[in-house]
């Protein structure tokens, strides 16, 4: 990781106005987004956005051109080019052919994607911001920091000084006075600019219009008054009808700012008539810049949905600890992370790529329906491919690949006893890192593993037979969970088995980028859970069962593995997660609760894969209630807990604050218990909660059960 | 029924909103509430009404003479004025939004540039929602196609919503029942 990366993420992590102000956003967004999508729904109008904006993504050339064609039948000049410096001469130009002196723009990322202000700037034209937030990142000499409110980690206080400073007078903090100063020194600009350059929202191929929404009305003033207009645009922007703008719009706002709409919203056809009199000169410019190279991509065509909501940056809990500027100076966030691979070069992704922890946080409110974190780990990916593995890295997963050497090791490492942080090679094991994060304990290596413990278990042998998938954590560190599962199987009349030849499910190495260590470690696994006949497949680690269910394919398709598909997916049809399964059998009948039990007071906390990719949140629930538990809702409690698996071992300063904020939440709620469905999160939050000497017990969901089933 | 909705909507985005059962009863309090906001004769207390078909010419001149109401719109005039008045034909009743064919310069000038922009609307033209808007007003016939709900406004410092950034402070908006809106 780059020194400078680091230092930037540690500066942001320090910077307490940033995360304040971005930690209280991101909470009143949650709420404030749920009730502006209230009474509409979702999922139907985000189906509509993706698959009208993939049908522009697939048709780029086709709408290009039948936009240029209405476009200029009603007045505007259309250029389109591919190269970001052909752009900026091209406005260059018509400036200085037009004697423009000075210039006034309302927001636009493709103008800062291409560093216009400070080209035209270099030859002496004045460039004015007016959207506020970029007015203020101006004249502090700044970057933004977040796609839609580009000043949010500035203070008033640092505003006023900024404003002080321009106007020649010490301003007082108020806001509404400093709004005020803003509109005063801002309006004689507008009056006097010869040109106005926007970018636009969307462009509407049918009609060769641009779309272009604020709330401050700077781009109906920056589009109205100066005698010229420039519209910049992606040409993602592109949509075929002219009736999918209402589609968008009724998203796009609600998403962005939790509003119904924005203030103004302008649909712009050709040019108008200036204040003047005059026709306005207008010019709109198509701009590639690599986008068609992406819509050729069969997996990143699908970032070219997005429509820079920005709501991805807002639900990360990565984001609102860091902010935009640890991303770079454009695109922020997990959807920046994508454009930046592309727009720049896949080599400037490769220290942001590291900060996403995988939760899937984003991926559940995009409207664009863009698989971000699925995107992030394909970026991963050809990153190893380009730049091989590290050879840390390289040296573990020769390890995990070998499953014989890899469970020796790990029996090593229970004998050698803890803290594991003897012997360098087992101090760098995936999962058993003891690179000690500050603010958690790791748990020991259990001296005895689930396979061999399991040997000793007693069971009645039964006609359905069920196959435990046990993955590492709950093999080597916590089989007791594992016996737990067998027991409650064994109430409902299913035999367990254990096929000895199961290993580590590949989801370390596919997450590290390194795929062909996941492919060996998926046949592995489809190898030994095939092998035995059995009505399913079950896990009791989130993380391993969505290795089963969906990241087989997923890796043999990115490796082009073509001979295990079948198997995968018939492994794949029969896998299922704990709760599902329980829940199943209870309906059956064939589990039932002891009746009458009043127990603890406790708390849920949703792991990340188990919410959002298997989408189970109800059951775990529903089963704790039942067998007499008194379930009280902790706040954020499908926020990820900051583990993601290597991640708080790659990134301890970020994962830290994440699971100081769930533990936070976690006593919030005064229960005696916090349960989990996941082993990951039971070590990362037993690690934080013990470390701070609470008594409060964290447990999985399956050791909270079994002793309440008949 | 739509008007309600309107009404509630646009006054949740901090719109003031007025209905009239006619034109005459509309220009009266119009004519009013001018007067009481302020509205004098130096160009920091004109009203600049954009021409549209809501007044005859009898009545625009009598409003000329007797109140000081200009029907003359000019960048400058608008940048300074504190009143901007002008027709907006249509309004959609499910965000609280006016809608209108703001080709015509006149109509954008009168309501970016004041301090408070009144603007009339017929209560036929209240639809329900955007869609419907557009099968109405389509850029086939409308270059420029404005959308206003609610006064401009920004929550750039620490997120605070300061209402009148850019444009104007107030969005007073009057629903007369009996009358067509010239479309
Ligand atoms: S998956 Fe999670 S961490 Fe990654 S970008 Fe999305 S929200 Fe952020
Ligand atoms: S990726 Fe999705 S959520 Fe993020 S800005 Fe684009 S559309 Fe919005």
């Amino acid at each position: 990781m780059d020194k400078d990366f680091k230092e930037s993420i540690h500066r942001a992590l320090t910077n307490g106005n940033l995360t304040g102000a971005l930690g209280a956003f991101s909470e009143a967004y949650t709420v404030n987004r749920a009730k502006a999508y209230d009474g509409i729904d979702f999922e139907e109008l985000r189906k509509k956005i993706a698959d009208l904006k993939a049908y522009a993504a697939a048709n780029l050339e086709q709408l290009s051109a039948e936009f240029t064609h209405n476009a200029e039948a009603r007045g505007a000049t259309v250029f389109r080019t591919d190269d970001p410096a052909a752009v900026r001469e091209y406005i260059l130009n018509i400036a200085q052919e037009n004697k423009v002196t000075r210039v006034v723009k309302s927001k636009s990322m493709a103008t800062e994607e291409i560093h216009l202000n400070a080209y035209l700037e270099k030859a002496g034209i004045e460039v004015g911001e007016t959207d506020l937030g970029e007015w203020i990142i101006q004249l502090a000499g700044q970057t933004p920091s977040h796609m839609v409110m580009p000043a949010i980690h500035m203070t008033r206080e640092e505003v006023s000084d900024l404003f002080s400073k321009e106007v020649n007078e010490r301003l007082s903090s108020d806001i509404p006075r400093l709004v005020k100063v803003a509109r005063e020194q801002l309006r004689p600009r507008f009056l006097s600019a010869d040109m106005g350059i926007s970018g636009g929202n969307i462009a509407v191929a049918e009609t060769g219009s641009i779309v272009l929404m604020t709330n401050e009305g700077n781009a109906r003033l920056v589009t109205s008054l100066p005698r010229i207009h420039i519209v910049l645009v992606g040409i993602e922007k592109l949509i075929a009808h002219f009736a999918d703008v209402a589609t968008i719009l009724k998203a796009l706002p609600r998403s962005a700012t939790a509003q119904q709409l924005t203030s103004y919203v302008s649909i712009i056809t050709g040019p108008t008539a200036n204040p003047d009199g005059s026709m306005k000169n207008m010019h709109i410019i198509l701009m590639d810049n690599r986008r068609s190279e992406m819509a050729a991509d069969p997996l990143f065509k699908q970032a070219l949905q997005c429509i820079r909501c920005a709501s991805c940056l807002n639900v990360c809990p990565i984001f609102r600890l860091v902010g935009g500027h640890v991303f770079g100076k454009v695109y922020t966030g997990g959807i920046g992370t994508i454009l930046t691979a592309w727009f720049d070069a896949l080599k400037q992704s490769e220290d942001i790529q590291s900060l996403c922890i995988q939760c899937g946080a984003c991926k559940d409110v995009c409207p664009g329906m863009i698989d971000i974190p699925g995107l992030i780990l394909e970026l991963r990916r050809r990153l190893v491919q380009e730049q091989g593995v590290p050879l840390l890295l390289k040296s573990i997963y020769t390890v995990v690949n070998n499953r014989s050497l890899f469970h020796g090791m790990l029996r090593a490492a229970s004998v050698a006893g803890k803290p594991f942080t003897s012997g360098k090679f087992i101090r760098h094991l995936p999962l058993f890192l003891a690179d000690l994060t500050d603010g958690r304990s790791l748990p020991a290596i259990a001296a005895v593993p689930f396979r061999d413990r399991f040997k000793k278990i007693a069971q009645p042998t039964q006609r359905e037979k069920v196959v435990f998938f046990a993955g590492c954590l709950i093999d080597f560190a916590y089989p007791e969970m594992g016996e737990a599962l067998v027991t409650t199987l064994n109430k409902a009349g299913i035999e367990v088995l254990f096929p000895e030849g199961q290993t580590c499910c590949g989801a370390p190495a596919r997450y590290s980028g390194v795929y062909d260590v996941a492919e060996r470690n998926a046949i592995d696994t489809i190898k030994a859970l095939t092998a035995v006949e059995c009505t399913w497949v079950v896990s009791a680690c989130p993380t391993c069962t969505v290795a089963l269910t969906h990241d087989f394919l997923s890796t043999f398709e990115s490796v082009g593995q073509a001979g295990w598909l079948t198997e995968a997916r018939q492994l794949a049809a029969k896998t299922i997660d704990f709760s599902s399964l329980i829940s199943k059998l209870i309906e059956e009948k064939r589990l039932t609760f002891q009746e009458g039990k009043s127990l603890e007071k406790i708390s849920y906390h949703d792991s990340c894969h188990l919410k959002r990719t298997i989408k189970v949140s109800k059951q775990p629930r529903e089963l704790l209630r039942r067998a007499g538990y008194d379930l009280t809702e902790m706040f954020e409690s499908d926020t990820c807990c900051g583990m993601g698996g290597s991640y708080s071992l790659k990134m301890p300063e970020i994962s830290a604050p994440m699971l100081q904020r769930k533990i936070r939440n976690i006593k919030a709620t005064g229960a005696a218990i916090v349960a989990m469905d996941c082993p990951g999160c039971v070590m990362q939050i037993r690690g934080g909660l013990d470390q701070e000497g609470t008594d409060i017990m964290v447990k999985h969901s399956v050791e909270l059960l079994v002793d309440y089933l008949k | 029924m739509l008007y309600d909705q309107f009404k509630a909507k646009a006054e949740a985005v901090s719109a003031e909103v007025y209905r009239f059962s006619d034109r005459n009863a509309a220009l009266s309090w119009l004519v009013d509430f001018l007067k009481r906001e302020g509205m004098g004769d130096t160009p920091e207390t004109a009203a600049l009404w954009a021409s549209g078909p809501f007044l005859t010419g009898g009545e625009r001149q009598q409003l000329t003479s007797g109140s000081g109401i200009s029907f003359v719109v000019t960048q400058e005039m608008a940048a300074q004025a504190r009143f901007g008045i002008n027709l907006m034909a249509w309004a959609l009743a499910d965000t609280g939004t006016l809608a209108d064919n703001s080709t015509d310069i006149d109509q954008r000038l009168v309501s970016s540039l004041p301090t408070i922009h009144i603007a009339l609307v017929p209560t036929a033209g209240i639809l329900p929602d955007m869609p419907s808007l557009f099968t109405r007003l389509h850029p086939r016939d409308c270059s420029y196609l404005a959308m206003i709900t609610g006064p401009s406004r920004t929550a750039d410092i620490e997120r605070v919503l300061t209402i009148g950034v850019h444009g104007p402070e107030r969005l007073v908006i009057l629903c007369i029942d009996a009358f067509e809106g010239g479309k």
